[in-house]
């Protein structure tokens, strides 16, 4: 069996992880080297930092963060946030990171793809991409004869008028229309452009990214779902692995980004903060739905040398 | 003397740490004086299998570790170092392995994703010293585009479109297709009974 992958994301601000799984158990939320142990105990089967400093300083101390993590972890480790030049990436590599991902660099200049995968190999070269809805395409919802609703885009065609199409899912029947209705957006989700998100995707492939990891800038912070017709149009089109990202709320949300959305891994921060899902009992509900997980019944730490997770004096365990 | 070849090219670093932590320690070796007084090898493979054996031939380390592998030196190949160990690869064709499994190293072809990156089962064959202790049916991590055949000397198979050759043992020489320093537990279980064998 080959796993769908749960990927847990930390964001990291000027070396400290400000966003991060959080459990109540955990006392030290704070060590980067204990969130480490703690989510591969729980089963994550990769593990993303991203970097979300502005300064240089920050970038700097990040190094110092992924060391940190690198020493005590043994699942794939991705870093990405900022990463600008091979140089970049190449540090990162050496402070332990497995996987290096580029961005917004990569938009602006996409050779940076090729250089570093000609150092490392594609398989160390994961290019994120934030996708939005089109700015040409706006969604009317007007309730519909027999009581429900009924979703219209409205399409600016060619010469500026605007044409009304009934569409449910909504970018399926553009994508019927001949239209690629996602936009790359780059700086963190601020600033549009106009490349395509399909056709940057094949094109990020064919210059040596070994993965996507697909952010839904639409659907990133709902908790409503991931973007499911944005991740199948994409999962589709390469022939790289996709990771889904951006709207998880939900273990089915996770099911059908994997069912639906056709993706190879999901990753999410949001849904495991304050402990009210975890990863293995996301994996539990995923197995029991069919979606092939790495699962087993009980997970016990035999060969670490490190000791034994502590309890929080307000655990009620 | 655990010794870690280091060909220019391999993933030196995620397996010192793991070696390390596991309560061992190695030295990282890229010349053939140092790979003498090594009690055990470790080749952690990466890349492209013409630029390993290219690179290890460049450092004078081919023939010493033939010999040594020849000779029952106890030897751990993880991924590339699994498929150095096969007469051939086609990602290299004019460039022989080290002969000591039968048979070709091939690409994955197929419906599935290549190249193969992400967690499959073992189907664990025989009983074996290399997996001592891992459970029927674990996952461990893959990243590969090649693989080997199953071959006489098979301790466990994965099938991902292809079954090939995951894990072999024969006599001394050990080596695995995937990655035990990325495989959480069961990886940090694998390198634990070479490393204490």
């Amino acid at each position: 069996m080959f796993a769908k992958r749960i990927i847990p994301c930390l964001d990291c601000k000027d070396g400290r992880v400000v966003k991060g799984i959080q459990f109540v158990n955990l006392r030290d939320a704070g060590d980067p080297g204990a969130l480490a142990e703690m989510y591969d105990r729980e089963g994550a089967d990769e593990l993303v930092m991203l970097d979300i400093s502005a300064s240089r300083e920050g970038r700097a101390t990040l190094l110092e963060t992924v060391k940190q993590v690198a020493r005590r972890l043994f699942i794939p480790l991705t870093v990405g946030g900022g990463v600008r030049s091979l140089d970049d990436a190449l540090r990162l590599f050496s402070a332990g990171a497995d996987k290096v991902a580029v961005n917004t660099a990569a938009v602006e200049t996409p050779q940076l793809i090729s250089e570093i995968a000609k150092h490392v190999g594609s398989q160390a070269v994961v290019v994120a991409i934030d996708a939005k809805l089109s700015r040409d395409l706006t969604v009317e919802v007007k309730p519909s004869l027999s009581g429900g609703v009924v979703a219209y885009t409205l399409v600016r065609e060619p010469d500026g008028r605007m044409r009304e199409s009934i569409t449910f899912p909504r970018a399926v029947a553009r994508c019927r229309l001949g239209m690629s209705p996602w936009d790359v957006v780059t700086y963190g989700g601020t600033h549009p452009t106009d490349f395509r998100a399909l056709e940057w995707a094949a094109r990020a492939a064919s210059l040596g990214a070994g993965e996507i990891l697909l952010t839904s800038m639409d659907a990133d912070g709902t908790q409503c779902g991931f973007d499911c017709e944005l991740t199948a149009a994409i999962a589709k089109s390469v022939h790289i692995p996709v990771i889904a990202s951006g709207g998880a709320g939900e273990p089915e949300h996770f099911a059908e980004v994997f069912l639906r959305g056709a993706a190879d891994a999901a990753l999410a921060a949001s849904i495991f903060h304050f402990g009210q899902h975890t990863i293995r009992n996301l994996k539990e509900f995923l197995a029991a739905r069919g979606v092939p997980v790495r699962w087993e019944r009980s997970r016990e730490l035999k060969v670490r040398s490190s000791e034994r997770p502590r309890e929080s004096s307000d655990s009620s365990s | 003397m655990i010794a870690l070849i280091d060909y220019g090219g391999g993933n030196l670093g995620s397996v010192l740490k793991a070696v390390e932590h596991l309560g061992h320690s190695a030295q990282t070796v890229d010349r053939p004086e140092l790979l003498t007084s090594a009690a055990k090898i470790i080749l952690p493979g990466q890349g492209h299998f013409g630029a390993m054996m290219g690179a290890l031939a460049k450092r004078g380390l081919l023939e010493p570790l033939r010999q040594m592998l020849a000779a029952g030196k106890p030897y751990l190949g993880i991924c590339l170092g699994l498929q150095a160990l096969y007469e051939a690869s086609d990602e290299a064709p004019e460039v022989p392995g080290l002969g000591f499994l039968p048979g070709r190293v091939r690409r994955f072809e197929g419906v599935f994703k290549v190249p193969h990156v992400g967690w499959s089962q073992l189907d664990i064959r025989r009983k074996s010293k290399l997996l001592g202790g891992v459970a029927p049916a674990s996952f461990v991590y893959y990243c590969h585009s090649y693989h080997g055949p199953v071959t006489a000397h098979s301790v466990a198979t994965t099938d991902y479109g292809q079954r090939f050759e995951a894990a072999v043992e024969m006599g001394s020489l050990w080596a695995v297709q995937f990655h035990p320093e990325k495989s959480s537990e069961v990886g940090l279980r694998v390198l634990k009974n070479f490393l204490d064998a």
